[in-house]
């Protein structure tokens, strides 16, 4: 608690769009689609109470909601978005652009299932089918992550100008209330600061071309430098996490860890599993399992190092994975496997808002589940 | 290089030689009284101004993608509306979109709805080529009934397009937009006053323009305002505006040229001449002379 | 390389899209009556009004650096003043 933030009880569609109301940007380009529907709901009844002055944009498609934050970014104008499931796979061509072109949008995402078969709940199959598409993902676990990281988020993405995917679990989180803390208005506005990009359409007298045809002699040098670019987002991070640790009293890391320093079994996820498998750690622990948790909130760029050092000598991995990637190892124990060079355990849980239980994650530990689902 | 009608798109872009819309858009922007902020659709203006290193654009302008010009416009304008309130742009400033047919009438066709529909401040124009040209000449909702293109090609089995041209004017004016217009590039004067009058009318406009393609409609590089002619002459392509839904016809004749006059001097419509598609030449004689008294019978 | 791809206006980086030709327009500036009709239609803006010493009306010239040779100047010409050259 710092001086004057205030203690209340939100859902994190809420806590969202409280932080994206404190943020006031410039322009939000919105489509509906559950479960992230509360963000612009309430986000738009303060623009009707005149609470912010975003241009609120109520397009078509999310296809058209990207593509009018890639314009509105474009102009000079600080831009955000949200979406789901659906809505972010129909975004997808035009997610690869906006980082092209350097877009600093800040989009929330409540994760959801994607079809077929239809399913409205949460799971990470969406994001995950955007990971390689030049976005920073971040993964919140709470309500009150989702506040703080909206506002993280939205400094990330201007300082290193790279768009920005600030995500939650579509009803675990999004619609699960949670006591938390937010700071004050002017707090936020001072640390997220004023937008002003260097080159933007609506600087007349500097005229600029955005997104030409590069062909075979330039288009690959563009790209690294893509690449180049978001190796500087883990350095960046770390110091706007910092600061932020200053103005609210609770600093964030790329990775956190629960009970890991003696545990000899390590259970990796993202998102708001974490809760149950604390729980699940605690009541092991009673028994003198050695078990510990490490949950990863930036999942690109992934934090191999960080990771590496978590893990070093552990005997026993376990990744949940709350997507199911066909035809090859699962996404997250793909990259756990990677950044220490050893076989790790998968497995798949909560697939379409298939709830996941304490005792679950406890028979997996005790390694009475070896199917790899948590069904 | 005419200092003048380069203020807004240089020379040295890549059109192939004798290509219509650098007039059309040089004619458009040269209308404006205030600066402007160009969104165009991927297309053949598209690729030929903006080959990397170098953009002919002297304005400010994006590209995005193909089938979102009218919705990263529509961003454009917000943020302007915005940034203007907070006093950070001091300027007044129109916003125009360019697109080919394609960009337009297919794969842009809902973006250019919703932008139509939210009533943004921009103009729209559609340079209408009649198919996909920038990507080989492939038939689009636009291409002539009877056109032939690579993937409606005359055959034993076929005369070319089967379908007749999407009404986009109508389609257009149907979203209630205070002005629409259906003009060509043989035609500047028209043109001019069309394209003022769209630039100076609040809220979304649509201007949809004739613009032959001399690669891939077949016919010499000397010939697009010829031939741009004689489809007004023939009423193929009327010129007519739309003005908060009262139609008003710019241009018309007792006698039209016969719409042979204008299919004969193209190699898209060659085939149409043997004896077995003759036929259809007289199907859209009278398609042309159906769609001209339909466009008189709206006008008080 | 510019970042984001985002990139500005200048001349010198231009093709001289004038090597395209194989016919050129050449403006017999006695028969041309200085309307200006080609200049408008020509693709490349290549053409200016301009006038030459001693001369009191402006007349068609072409800027042969950007001069595709497409011949519409020619075409438009209402006294067929523009004559293409091989």
């Amino acid at each position: 608690m710092t001086k004057n933030s205030k203690k209340l009880a939100l859902t994190g569609g809420y806590a969202a769009a409280e932080a994206l109301k404190q943020i006031n940007p410039d322009v939000m380009a919105v489509y509906p689609i559950t479960p992230q529907t509360p963000i612009i709901e309430v986000f738009s009844k303060f623009k009707s109470d005149g609470e912010v002055d975003t241009e609120v944009i109520h397009v078509e498609s999310e296809h058209s909601a990207i593509s009018a934050c890639v314009g509105s970014s474009a102009a000079g104008a600080r831009t955000v978005t949200a979406t789901s499931s659906q809505g972010l796979a129909l975004m997808n061509e035009i997610l690869y652009i906006a980082s092209g072109l350097r877009r600093p949008i800040l989009m929330l995402v409540s994760a959801r299932a994607l079809a077929a078969p239809l399913n409205i709940h949460g799971d990470h199959s969406d994001v995950m089918g955007a990971r390689d598409s030049g976005w920073v993902q971040i993964f919140c676990s709470t309500p009150q992550e989702v506040y703080d990281k909206t506002i993280v988020g939205m400094k990330l993405a201007e300082k290193v100008k790279l768009p920005v995917m600030v995500i939650m679990d579509g009803f675990n989180t999004s619609h699960s209330v949670e006591n938390m803390e937010i700071l004050e208005k002017e707090a936020v506005q001072k640390f997220v600061g004023e937008y002003s990009p260097e080159k933007y359409l609506l600087d007349i007298d500097n005229p600029v071309t955005f997104g030409p045809v590069a062909l075979q002699n330039s288009y690959f040098e563009f790209r690294k430098d893509l690449s180049d670019a978001f190796d500087t987002v883990e350095g960046e991070l770390e110091k706007i996490y910092e600061e932020y640790g200053h103005i609210s009293g609770r600093s964030y890391k790329k990775i956190e860890k629960y009970k890991l320093e003696d545990a000899e079994k390590i259970l990796v996820a993202m998102g708001s599993v974490g809760g149950t498998i604390k729980d699940a750690i605690d009541k092991l622990r009673e028994d003198g399992e050695k078990v510990g948790l490490l949950e990863i909130s930036l999942f690109r760029p992934f934090p191999y190092e960080e990771v590496k050092k978590a893990l070093k000598d552990t005997k026993e991995v376990i990744v949940l994975d709350r997507n199911l990637a066909f035809g090859t190892k699962q996404v997250l124990a793909s990259e756990i496997s990677h950044s220490i060079g050893k076989k790790v355990k998968s497995v798949v849980y909560g697939l379409g808002g298939r709830d996941t239980f304490q005792k679950q994650i406890m028979d997996l530990v005790k390694g009475d589940n070896q199917s790899g689902y948590l069904l | 290089m005419n200092k003048e009608l380069t203020k807004n798109l240089a020379s040295g872009h890549s059109a192939c030689a004798g290509c219509a819309f650098p007039t059309i858009v040089r004619t458009i922007l040269g209308e404006s009284d205030v600066p402007v902020v160009i969104s165009n659709a991927t297309g053949c203006l598209e690729v030929t101004s903006t080959l990397y290193p170098y953009t002919a654009w002297k304005v400010p302008y994006i590209h995005n993608a193909f089938e979102n010009a009218a919705a990263t416009i529509s961003g454009v304008e917000r943020a302007y509306k915005i940034l203007k309130k907070k006093g950070k742009i001091k300027k007044e400033i129109k916003f125009v979109t360019f697109a080919g047919d394609g960009g337009t009438y297919d794969i842009g066709f809902q973006s250019l709805s919703g932008a139509l529909e939210r009533g943004h401040n921009f103009l729209y124009v559609c340079y209408d080529n009649g198919g996909y040209m920038n990507t080989g000449n492939q038939r689009s909702s636009a291409t002539p009934f009877g056109a032939a293109t690579e993937t409606t090609p005359s055959g034993k089995m076929s005369f070319g397009k089967m379908e007749v041209r999407k009404n986009l004017m109508d389609i257009a004016a149907a979203h209630g937009v205070p002005y629409a217009a259906q003009a060509n590039v043989a035609y500047l004067p028209d043109l001019k006053k069309k394209a003022r009058k769209a630039l100076e009318t609040e809220g979304p406009t649509f201007l949809l323009v004739f613009s032959p393609c001399t690669n891939n409609w077949k016919f010499p590089t000397s010939q697009f305002v010829s031939i741009a002619k004689l489809a007004t002459e023939t009423n193929f392509w009327p010129l007519y505006e739309i003005e908060k839904g009262k139609y008003k016809i710019n241009w018309a004749t007792e006698k039209p040229k016969p719409v042979e006059e204008f299919l004969k001097t193209q190699g898209r419509f060659k085939h149409l001449f043997s004896e077995k598609n003759k036929p259809v030449i007289g199907q859209i004689q009278k398609m042309v002379d159906a769609e001209f008294r339909r466009l008189a019978s709206l006008v008080e | 390389m510019e970042e984001g791809a985002i990139i500005q206006h200048d001349i010198k980086k231009a093709p001289k899209t004038g090597n395209w030709r194989y016919m050129k327009p050449e403006v017999d500036k006695e028969k041309c009556i200085g309307c200006a009709t080609c200049v408008p239609f020509c693709p490349e803006a290549a053409i200016e009004m301009k006038r030459g010493q001693g001369q009191k009306k402006a007349k068609a010239d072409i800027d042969y650096e950007y001069c595709k040779g497409c011949g519409v100047c020619a075409e438009v010409c209402p006294v067929k003043a523009i004559f293409m050259k091989k």
